[in-house]
């Protein structure tokens, strides 16, 4: 596999949350909105590039039976990190997204990568893998999130476009449910049309 | 691969490893992050006060209450200016939110009449419960001037005098409930510094 496929298999062809179904509590609780959606990927992109690095440099001496115990230290740890550094230096972003950084410990496309792919690879590749797969889960979630605003409260960035109310079962939670069904169909549909 | 034997003392040693320099490493983002983190709670909450009790000039005092109703204290920071009481904004809460507890600011002056309210935080729906945030829609506006003594702190679906945001009862019954906890800490705190 060369570079450049590590790099952009997780946007369509490995998506995380479309293809892998992986990390659904963000995929479905976050997308209220667009920016929603963009932060956790943010963050969470940032957690996997850092964590893939880590973890791809220790993985020559960690022994196999206490792999996972260690892998979520290591990711715990830099999502405790992240969240420290979001409250302290750019208090803006931390009220947006204060809720969603501590969930990044539970999301299992971090954990999954560090087991599927930074254990067994170099430290390049590992990086580009998290870049990757953090893409391709921030635009699933922003694509989600910004049909779910676009439907839900006739709005994108927050600016509205219509008067009063949208659909507003697509804000709640059975419209994340709809709208990642729909998405998941139509890339699959494109998929297998290229084949 | 050499080094991936699980022997018990391999084992233990890496995860002790491991934890340590994760500790380490939060101990030490901790400490960076420890002033930054605290400045700008202070001045959230200094805005916030200041929102809620317009036109104040002068030095509050910090005082924590126990509430006939709810679990826990609620903070009040007593504002006096010229020696004299000027009135109080109180930081109050409520676990009766859609999205579970929220906080806010309440400002009295020092009758008791409603100055302000001003959401601190809170995760209720996005399109509807987060109406009560002043910048979605006028709900909250509507506390500024009425005292609880002669003001129905209710929705009116309940026989109060409060306009409910439409398809969003829980939230508004919710906020009602906050704004009542820090008039009843008010008058607590009021008439325990007479004693």
């Amino acid at each position: 596999m060369s570079k450049l496929q590590i790099l952009t298999k997780g946007i369509i062809k490995e998506n995380p949350s479309l293809i892998l179904v992986l990390g659904m509590c963000p995929t479905l609780g976050v997308t209220t909105s667009a920016i929603n959606g963009l932060g956790m990927g943010v963050a969470t992109t940032f957690v996997l590039l850092l964590s893939n690095i880590m973890i791809s440099l220790v993985k020559g001496v960690i022994p196999d039976k206490v792999r996972i115990p260690s892998f979520i230290v290591i990711i715990a740890t830099f999502v405790s990190i992240v969240d420290l550094l979001v409250q302290g230096f750019v208090p803006a972003l931390a009220e947006s997204l204060g809720l969603f950084i501590p969930l990044i410990v539970v999301n299992c496309i971090v954990l999954g990568r560090a087991e599927a792919f930074a254990s067994k690879n170099g430290i390049f590749d590992s990086m580009l893998d998290g870049l990757g797969m953090g893409l391709g889960f921030t635009l699933s979630l922003f694509i989600i999130g910004a049909c779910r605003e676009l439907l839900g409260s006739g709005a994108i960035f927050g600016h509205k476009f219509i008067a009063g109310d949208g659909i507003l079962i697509f804000v709640l939670a059975p419209g994340a449910f709809f709208v990642l069904g729909f998405v998941m169909a139509l890339v699959r549909h494109l998929q297998n049309r290229k084949k | 691969m050499a080094g991936k034997e699980s022997s018990l003392w391999k084992m233990c040693l890496v995860l002790t490893v491991i934890s340590i320099a994760a500790a380490a490493g939060l101990a030490a983002v901790y400490e960076v992050t420890k002033k930054p983190i605290e400045e700008s709670q202070n001045r959230k909450r200094a805005e916030a006060i200041n929102k809620v009790l317009p036109g104040f000039a002068g030095t509050t005092e910090t005082v924590k209450v126990m509430p006939p109703t709810g679990k826990d204290s609620v903070t009040l920071n007593m504002a006096y200016a010229d020696g004299q009481l000027f009135g109080a904004a109180v930081e109050t809460y409520t676990d009766k939110g859609f999205g579970g507890a929220f906080t806010l600011m309440v400002g009295f002056d020092s009758e008791g009449k409603i100055l302000g309210t001003e959401v601190l935080s809170a995760s209720e729906t996005p399109g509807l419960g987060d109406k009560i945030n002043a910048d979605k829609s006028d709900f909250s506006k509507q506390f500024a001037g009425k005292n609880p003594a002669e003001f129905q702190l209710k929705v009116k679906k309940d026989g109060g005098d409060v306009d409910a945001i439409t398809a969003a009862t829980i939230s508004s019954r919710a906020y009602c409930d906050a704004v009542d906890r820090a008039y009843q800490s008010f008058m607590k705190a009021k008439e325990e510094s007479h004693e």
